[in-house]
């Protein structure tokens, strides 16, 4: 079946199996390699991208159901500069991605929350994060991180 | 000087890619007619194997082929990378490890048959019209049932399922009894080392292609080590001569220690692409890593200290058992033996040490090196039986450890078990962890927690690695089939700047940001004129990858090597065209100067006469300036450290919640800090999760009942607490030019003691005196010790 949609903010189309996953689409279909799949049961948030700007596992749904969406992924991110977005410079800035697979997850999943709640406590930033597995950082900066971008003085965060 | 050199936290320059969605992971690459491969799994753990009918599913719709046992002809087993010789001097016993099942299912996950196909979805639809043939057999399990005479024999080509009975130091055997026998006090611990899965977070990949024009084979592989894998791969099972192999490993995302070694898919993807002319890709999903990754841990201990009247650590003695899965991965016999046996000394004058360990087959996945690799599991039962021993005497843990540490005027120290530590200060590494830790405020939070209805408990544990592996001699005489050397090419471009081609390589670690600040300080150039290229065996010099905290004690040091050949040949080229002796060339800031004069030239000047010979010393020097180096260390590296969990224990639920936790780590020099510590935070986080999480389990009949992120409880955000490091007690290495140790392991290797410490250590002060409990250390267990 033909599906359309658009993917940070062009429309894009393609044919897909009744089957095809989401994430498959988005990587086999249109190239945007940096959704990532780290698990088949939808636990580790690797492929977390926007859909109609809910954070949505794209491993747990259908490109047929993302038929006519507006879909976000990491690769539309950035500022329209192609500069990192305050989001993306917390990261790099507190060392909150090391392998970086988990990372275009972490990002979409904390962009929902400083949305949702613009200055998080550490306990809401850990609570958000629960469906991304990081193996890693032990997720330390990747707190500061999300903290720093909502403008948050990170240092009194840490115990360091 | 440059801005950003040794010691400053430069911010990596890698993760614009990574957080742009740029990265380029081995998935990410998809080749031209590229088919795709399902493989069809044994979904029982030992079996007679009679036959495969694939007759039906070579028949659907977009199948190319489909590949059994028997297709591989001439193709040898996977090789294993590390013979151990077993306390009578005879060598263990090595079974053949198939690509495919031969006649025999030996573990859950083992591959059977292979369907290759247009798409991976008909690849998968025809693996199921596979029909199997089988008859089950026993499993052997436990590991203690599987030594015994009656026990199912694994492989039945074997004279049992012992790989190797190994005793270390053999010689010693008899006087560490007579000291048992002497001691005032013995305290014993019997413990296990729960089994784990490394689960790095990109699953591995492996893509083969082939050429035929000029019938040359590549493989793009998740690995740490391409040209380990071209080696293996290439020599030992394809056949396909180095030079006409070439093994990719682009952005690995995380590896600890499971991305080492050579797996069947690698070579089952370079196989059938030759056969079949078309690139093959295979994708590992989660549940596959489960049961095809190698694990890691998984040890039964016996371990007993004897001490003096006086406190004093007279002997040790311990009696193990390692799992070793159905076959022997690359590196697994090492694991047990000399990444583990010689770490038994610890921190500590112990004089007399003996190591018993039985390795043993069973019908499980292969077990192999994970993040640490044997010193987690050498430091977990030192620590957990001097913590005992401490309780059982009345004295402070920490008191205990400081009375018995090698002293700070003792380095170089030889230990009873074949090391030799360079530098260390094992005290500066406990005060500062006691007072970052605020140990001595201990019983106020205690009180609160109290008052709270919650029990609290504080633990510490040391910990001393051997990194940086290894001197190439010393393993060869120890059993490796491989060199441990590592490579560096340094080219510097005619315009100044400079790549770096080194046999390291990083799937987290960033070095393409810390290894670029070593030559930005040797030469005094921004580190932004140095570019790192690794991970592609085409261009890059041999190197043996990046495991054991050894890529900048090693790779680093080639790295420093290679550059002290370009400076050397840039100032005689400066020489030349200042008219000046060699000698008298002073090179600062990226500027060569005759000494005592005003004569200089900038550093671009002289690498553009190295590729514009005009006015150049031809008969003396070479035009370009390139150079390799290779380095083989002369000792490992030494990095130690105290690590203090505080935990606060819920007594309605058994819940342990980790409070606080503080690392005092001992690297030696640091190149880049916030580097260091995001490993160290890691490390931590993985021990976080052996201690309180992680447990790869089996039923009695080989199902491996933890084979999703379900059932295997990896640590999420809420598990861990923010944890504080620290680095600044430093005794630089005495043999590597940057008189760095590597810190990449040290968090795993630390913390689970220190965690279970802590939960006992609660236990006791609310009046349930424990004396151990095993890993992962859950509510429902941690409950039932308490109402025990």
């Amino acid at each position: 079946m033909k599906v359309q949609m658009r993917v940070n903010g062009r429309q894009v189309s393609g044919e897909v199996e009744g089957r095809t996953l989401l994430v498959t689409f988005l990587r086999d279909g249109q190239g945007l390699t940096g959704t990532h799949t780290g698990c088949d049961t939808s636990q580790c948030g690797a492929c977390t991208v926007h859909v109609d700007g809910l954070q949505v596992k794209s491993c747990s749904m259908f490109a047929a159901e993302a038929d006519g969406a507006e879909v976000t992924t990491i690769e539309g991110m950035a500022n329209a500069d192609g500069s990192l977005s305050v989001l993306q410079q917390a990261f790099q800035d507190h060392h909150g991605l090391q392998c970086g697979f988990c990372t275009p997850g972490m990002v979409m999943a904390a962009a929902t929350l400083l949305e949702q709640t613009p200055e998080p406590t550490e306990a809401q930033v850990r609570h958000h994060l629960q469906g991304n597995i990081c193996r890693c950082t032990g997720y330390h900066n990747i707190i500061k991180a999300v903290m720093a971008a909502s403008g948050q003085q990170v240092t009194q965060v840490a115990a360091e | 000087m440059p801005k950003d050199g040794i010691g400053a936290s430069t911010k990596r320059r890698e993760d614009i890619r990574f957080l742009t969605g740029k990265g380029r992971y081995t998935d990410d690459i998809n080749l031209h007619g590229q088919a795709y491969v399902h493989f069809l799994r044994a979904d029982v753990a030992h079996a007679t194997l009679n036959g495969i009918e694939t007759q039906d599913a070579a028949s659907m719709p977009g199948v190319l082929r489909v590949f059994t046992a028997t297709d591989f002809d001439g193709v040898g087993g996977l090789p294993c990378g590390w013979q151990i010789t077993d306390r009578k001097g005879q060598p263990m016993q090595e079974p053949k490890h198939p690509i495919m099942a031969e006649g025999k299912i030996r573990h859950v996950g083992e591959i059977v048959a292979a369907v290759v196909a247009e798409t991976l979805d008909q690849a998968r639809d025809a693996a199921e019209a596979i029909v199997l043939d089988y008859d089950e057999l026993p499993a052997v399990i436990d590991m203690k049932a599987a030594v015994q005479e009656d026990a199912p024999r694994v492989h039945d080509d074997l004279t049992s399922n012992l790989c190797y009975d190994w005793g270390f130091v053999e010689e010693n055997k008899a006087a560490v009894d007579e000291a048992f026998l002497a001691a005032d006090h013995v305290t014993t611990l019997e413990l296990v080392n729960n089994r784990l899965v490394a689960n790095p977070m990109e699953p591995r990949v492996a893509i083969g292609d082939y050429a035929a024009h000029d019938d040359s084979s590549t493989l793009y592989t998740t690995s740490q080590n391409p040209h380990v894998i071209r080696l293996l791969m290439g020599a030992f099972v394809l056949g396909i001569p180095e030079h006409k192999l070439r093994v990719v490993a682009p952005d690995v995302g995380g590896g600890f220690g499971t991305k080492i070694f050579h797996y069947a898919e690698e070579a089952f993807c370079t196989f059938a692409a030759k056969q079949l002319k078309r690139p093959v890709k295979w994708t590992s999903t989660r549940s596959e890593a489960f049961m095809s990754d190698a694990h890691g841990r998984d040890h039964v201990t016996k371990i007993q200290l004897a001490l003096d009247a006086e406190n004093n650590f007279t002997a040790l003695r311990t009696d193990t058992y390692a799992n070793m899965g159905a076959y022997l991965s690359t590196f697994a016999p090492s694991v047990p033996t000399w990444l583990h046996g010689t770490l038994m000394a610890g921190n500590y004058r112990t004089p007399l040490i003996y190591v018993n360990v039985k390795a043993v087959f069973t019908n499980t996945v292969p077990v192999d090196a994970y993040r640490g690799a044997g010193r987690p599991e050498a430091t977990f039962q030192l620590e957990r039986v001097i913590d005992k021993a401490a309780r059982e005497l009345g004295v402070d843990p920490a008191e205990l450890r400081r009375q018995n540490f090698i002293r700070k005027d003792q380095f170089p120290y030889a230990t009873p078990v074949a090391v030799e530590y360079d530098t260390g200060d094992y005290e500066a590494t406990l005060n500062k962890a006691l007072e970052l830790s605020d140990y001595a405020g201990f019983a106020n939070r205690h009180a609160e927690s109290q008052a709270r209805g919650k029990l609290r408990g504080i633990g510490l544990a040391h910990y001393i690695e051997a990194c940086g592996i290894a001197p190439s001699n010393l393993v060869g005489q120890l059993g490796a089939r491989a060199g441990l050397y590592e490579s560096a090419t340094v080219r510097v471009n005619a315009t100044g700047g400079i790549v770096v081609m080194t046999g390291s390589h990083s799937h987290g670690q960033g070095h393409e940001t810390s290894f670029p600040q070593v030559i930005a300080q040797m030469i005094g150039i921004e580190p932004d004129q140095v570019e790192i290229v690794h991970g592609d065996t085409a261009n890059t010099p041999m190197g043996m990858g990046t495991y054991g905290s050894r890529s900048i004690a090693v790779g680093g040091s080639a790295m420093v090597r290679a550059t002290e050949k370009i400076i050397s040949k840039a100032k005689k080229i400066a020489a030349h065209i200042l008219e000046a002796s060699d000698a008298d060339i002073e090179l600062k800031d990226g500027k060569f100067s005759v000494a005592g004069t005003d004569k200089s030239l900038n550093w671009g000047d002289v690498t553009l006469a190295a590729y514009v010979p005009h006015n150049y010393p031809l008969t003396d020097l070479e035009p370009g300036l390139e150079e390799t180096a290779f380095y083989d260390p002369s000792n490992f590296t030494y990095p130690s450290g105290c690590y203090i969990c505080e935990v606060e224990i819920d007594p309605d639920t058994g819940k342990v919640t980790i409070e606080r936790f503080t690392a005092a780590d001992d690297f030696g020099n640091v190149i880049n800090p916030m580097i260091v510590e995001g490993q160290v935070q890691g490390g931590v986080a993985q021990g976080i999760g052996q201690a309180l999480l992680e447990n790869c389990t089996y039923d009695s009949e080989g199902q491996l009942l933890s084979a999703s992120y379900m059932d295997y409880a990896m640590p999420r955000a809420s598990d861990v607490p923010m944890i504080t490091v620290d680095h600044s007690c430093q005794t630089p290495c005495t043999h590597n030019p940057l008189g760095v140790k590597g810190c990449g392991e040290a968090g795993a290797i630390g913390s689970p003691p220190a965690v279970i410490n802590a939960v006992l250590d609660a236990m006791h002060r609310a009046g349930k005196p424990v004396a151990h409990i095993d890993m992962p250390v859950t509510p429902a267990k941690v409950w039932a010790a308490m109402n025990a």
